[in-house]
């Protein structure tokens, strides 16, 4: 019986691992909101974000030079070539599962794309963006 | 235990084939997640030890790009390349920052390929080996394997 239990927390924090782009959105949207009251992702915003040329790194002007003007297709790392799989959860079904994995890519590509760290309203917004376009 | 020197043998033999070169079966978990986002895997025994060494001491400024693992991690992967690492008289040197594609041996590999097929938009940089190499990604690089991008050669 003890066994059983122990599996079964097990198992729970396991699932917990894995997570949804709903929890993951609803994440940065919590974080988001405590220092913005009010605060609701908006899919639009976070499609701006996609797009805005911030031409700081002439390798990577935007976050469509390795994802394409489309997150629906497959990109291409701007400078290695290396296919990159689509962004869009309708496409790939993969995309925004693992928090620590889309913060460490949140970190990065922000970093170099947009010259500083995204805010979490910001990644709340992407998320919703993601998660929404078809 | 004949068949035993034979297959002691075959064991030695086998690096020789350079065309075949996967991933050893102990690869940690952390190489594939950390090292293989960017660019292909690359196969551990392109590059000698020393060089990887110095690949993993300067993640922070990876060729522009910024590829920090936390300290755990890095000491897995580095032991894992030193493992598994080339030999450095026959590699001949990487260059600085340490390149695969700079070694004397995959200069000498790749003398056929045109200068025009190195800048064509859809190989971009020697780093590529999927552009051309149809198996890298589970580690054949034999010429039955090689397919250019259409109209170049
Ligand atoms: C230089 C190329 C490049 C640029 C520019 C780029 N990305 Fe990425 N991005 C990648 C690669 C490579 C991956 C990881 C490979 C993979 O998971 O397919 C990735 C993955 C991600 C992920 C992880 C998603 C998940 O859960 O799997 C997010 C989030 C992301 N990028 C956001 C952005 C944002 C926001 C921008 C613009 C500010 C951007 N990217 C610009 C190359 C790029
Ligand atoms: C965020 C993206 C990114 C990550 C993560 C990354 N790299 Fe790289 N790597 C690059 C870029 C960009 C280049 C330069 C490629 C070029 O010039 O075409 C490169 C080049 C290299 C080269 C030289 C290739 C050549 O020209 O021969 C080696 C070796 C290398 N990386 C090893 C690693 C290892 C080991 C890791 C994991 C610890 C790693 N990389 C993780 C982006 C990345
Ligand atoms: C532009 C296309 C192209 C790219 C990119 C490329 N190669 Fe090659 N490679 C070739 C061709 C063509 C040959 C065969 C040359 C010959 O047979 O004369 C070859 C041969 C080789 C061989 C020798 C195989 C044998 O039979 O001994 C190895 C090993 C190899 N490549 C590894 C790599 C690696 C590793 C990378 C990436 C770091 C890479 N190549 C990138 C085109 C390419």
């Amino acid at each position: 019986m003890k066994t059983l239990a122990t599996l079964s927390l097990m198992l729970i924090s396991i699932a917990a691992h894995a997570e949804t782009p709903q929890q993951i959105r609803q994440i940065y949207a919590t974080e988001a909101a405590a220092q913005q009251t009010g605060f609701s992702p908006s899919a639009k915003r976070g499609e701006t974000l996609f797009r805005q040329r911030f031409a700081l790194n002439d390798k990577m002007p935007a976050c469509t030079s390795c994802h394409t003007d489309s997150p629906l297709n497959a990109g291409q790392h701007s400078v290695t070539g290396k296919s990159v799989k689509a962004l869009a959860v309708a496409a790939n079904a993969e995309r925004f599962a693992d928090p620590a994995k889309v913060e460490k890519w949140f970190g990065r590509n922000c970093k170099e794309v947009v010259g500083r760290a995204c805010t979490p309203a910001e990644k709340a917004d992407f998320v919703a963006y993601m998660s929404e376009v078809r | 235990m004949k068949r035993l020197a034979l297959i002691t043998l075959l064991g030695f033999a086998l690096p020789a084939f350079a065309d075949r070169m996967p991933l050893p079966a102990n690869t940690p978990a952390s190489f594939k997640a950390e090292c293989a986002s960017c660019h292909l895997a690359y196969p551990p025994a392109l590059l000698a030890a020393k060089d990887w060494q110095r690949t993993m001491a300067g993640l922070k400024d990876h060729f522009g790009t910024d590829a920090t693992v936390d300290a755990k991690t890095a000491q897995e992967i580095t032991a894992f390349l030193e493992r598994n690492a080339g030999n450095s008289d026959r590699l001949g040197s990487a260059g600085e920052p340490p390149r695969i594609t700079q070694t004397a041996r995959f200069i000498r590999k790749h003398r056929e390929v045109s200068a025009k097929t190195w800048s064509d938009p859809r190989v971009k940089s020697a780093a590529n080996c999927e552009a051309c190499h149809r198996g890298a990604a589970n580690g054949s690089f034999s010429e039955r394997e090689i397919t250019l991008p259409s109209g170049l050669k």
